[in-house]
């Protein structure tokens, strides 16, 4: 029987080459180098059952669905309403019919801005964003304040990457009727406290929507334990497919809303002069939605959580620690974002050398990292740079990557003295 | 592999990456215009001074940016000073075919040393990502000269 020991490391127990053996792109080599993935944050490989999963669809059970009255469209509807069950079963959800298939995580906030927002706040109204957001949770606001007269106020962050709670206190205060924040940054890493959050929004009246595009790659995520009303998620950055993600919303607020757009799949009937809607999930999916994508998507969930979602988390955590440390270590290397667990993304910047210099020296050394302002500008602004570097992990990245993205860190400083 | 690197990141483009040349605003500019890489976040101010015989008496610029970008900018200040703004729109069009493309384009004539300055910046080439880091100050001198206020490239 295996014991623990002092050496003993997540490593040792999460079987990290089985996981890298799924995803072939890793086999690639970059400049004459092997692949280091460090760009999980904007998007995330693929296994290899993600693509058996889309392949095996086209070969032999592809049509559009909910049409047809022919085998294929019946084998295609099952797989996609099986995908619906697997996101369901992945965010805990109540039912599979608030599992709202989108095609990324903007369309989702999109979505709530559109349909929500416009129909169930008034004039006057503010809704509650904060500083760390992606602007993909800030322009919809703005564009849905500007046409019906609502407020969007932020949430500052504090020095450490941290959400201020206190400020959180005071701004609720202020007809907040909508509450729009990340679960996890995707520059500064920081896992928000969502169940607190919530609770607070809920006793002042506001709904709440959390962007959980950086966190459910990351770690657990159950809708009913947060009591979320609505919580988006994205396919590509969940070892999914692109062109597939998810609002979950529940049930009450879901029926309450107009659709979001109007075409096939929506509706109940249609005459010249009015229509009327198909009841839940169909009333959100107008068109013909990403069928084969939702169906990678659900076998991406699935592999994900056939690891383990807490080992997942364990694991990210031990390579964050290790990277943070390596990298604290590199003269002049600034990290952004130093909250108690936060998840495995590593923003930093170089004293002499500018973030795209770090990541065109990165590239060729194999090393993909993301530079630039990661669609966060209210958030480099808050800390005073034009772009960061940022490195994000997934769980198929080892102790060795840290090792070659810090020799090439290393190297920059040689070039840029 | 890292010679490519090493090619890009020459001494003279760190050099006037970390201490650009003509970095500061001017008053009495006659052309001004602002250039903006929205994917990246570089942005940046050109300013130059026509004087009454046509040429260029000063240029500066503004801005944020990487090593290349800052660099590019600095040389350019310096070398569009005392040409005529058909001279400078000249090097541009020199200058970019010289990062976009695989040959290096014949100097337009009594630009010759100017060209080979700017030769330093070729390395771009073969970093696909970084050509509009090199070319963002001259798509804005551009706009300047053109009397457009603002560039965006993408």
């Amino acid at each position: 029987m295996a014991t623990a020991t002092a050496s003993h490391t997540p490593e040792d127990v999460f079987d990290v080459e089985a996981i890298r053996a799924q995803f072939p792109i890793l086999s690639e080599e970059v400049h004459g180098k092997s692949l280091v993935y460090l760009d999980t944050g904007a998007s995330a490989q693929k296994p290899q059952l993600v693509m058996d999963a889309v392949d095996d669809m086209y070969k032999h059970a592809y049509s559009n669905v909910h049409r047809g009255a022919h085998r294929m469209s019946e084998l295609a509807t099952d797989r996609f309403e099986h995908a619906r069950e697997q996101v369901r079963s992945f965010l805990n959800a109540a039912h599979s019919h608030e599992i709202i298939f989108v095609r990324n995580g903007t369309e989702a906030c999109n979505l709530v801005a559109f349909s929500y927002a416009k129909k169930f706040l008034q004039e006057g109204d503010a809704i509650l964003i904060s500083e760390m957001e992606h602007h993909s949770n800030i322009v919809p606001w703005h564009m849905v304040a500007e046409e019906k007269g609502l407020r969007v106020l932020a949430v500052p962050v504090t020095d450490d990457g941290g959400f201020d709670m206190d400020a959180y206190d005071r701004l609720l205060e202020d007809g907040v009727k909508l509450v729009a924040v990340t679960h996890t940054s995707n520059v500064l890493g920081t896992v928000t406290p969502a169940k607190e959050i919530i609770r607070k929004a809920h006793a002042a009246g506001a709904k709440v929507l959390l962007d959980g595009c950086q966190s459910a790659v990351h770690m657990p995520v159950d809708v009913r334990d947060l009591d979320v009303d609505f919580y988006a998620i994205t396919g590509h950055k969940l070892y999914g497919p692109s062109g597939i993600g998810v609002l979950y919303g529940k049930e009450e607020l879901l029926n309450a809303m107009p659709p979001y757009q109007g075409g096939g799949s929506m509706i109940k009937t249609v005459t010249l002069t009015k229509s009327t809607y198909a009841p839940l999930p169909a009333k959100f999916e107008a068109g013909t939605p990403a069928i084969a994508q939702a169906v990678g998507f659900g076998a991406a969930l699935d592999y994900m959580r056939s690891i383990g979602l807490d080992a997942i988390r364990d694991y990210e955590e031990d390579l964050r620690a290790y990277a943070t440390q390596k990298l604290s270590a590199v003269p002049g290397l600034k990290i952004y974002g130093t909250m108690p667990g936060k998840a495995a993304v590593i923003s930093f910047t170089l004293d002499k050398a500018h973030s795209h210099d770090v990541s065109t020296i990165l590239d060729r050394h194999g090393v993909a990292i993301r530079a630039g302002h990661h669609c966060a500008q209210p958030l480099m602004d808050r800390f005073g740079v034009a772009a960061t570097a940022r490195a994000s992990f997934g769980m198929y990245n080892t102790r060795a990557d840290v090792d070659r993205l810090v020799e090439a860190v290393e190297f920059v400083s040689e070039i840029f003295g | 592999m890292l010679d490519e690197l090493r090619e890009l990141y020459q001494e003279v483009i760190l050099d006037h990456g970390k201490n650009p040349r003509n970095f500061r605003a001017m008053d009495n500019a006659t052309h001004k215009a602002a250039g903006r890489n929205p994917l990246c976040g570089d942005q940046l101010v050109v300013y130059l001074a026509v004087d009454e015989d046509g040429k260029v008496a000063d240029a500066s610029f503004l801005g944020k940016g990487c090593a290349i970008s800052m660099a590019s900018a600095s040389m350019m200040t310096e070398m569009v000073h005392g040409k005529t703004p058909e001279d400078a729109e000249r090097l541009f069009e020199n200058f970019h075919t010289l990062c976009t493309t695989d040959h290096t384009p014949d100097a337009p004539e009594g630009l010759e040393d100017e060209v080979e300055k700017l030769e330093v910046l070729s390395g771009v080439r073969q970093f696909p990502s970084r050509v509009k880091c090199a070319t963002l100050s001259w798509h804005t001198m551009d706009a300047a000269i053109k009397g457009e206020e603002e560039i965006s490239t993408e």
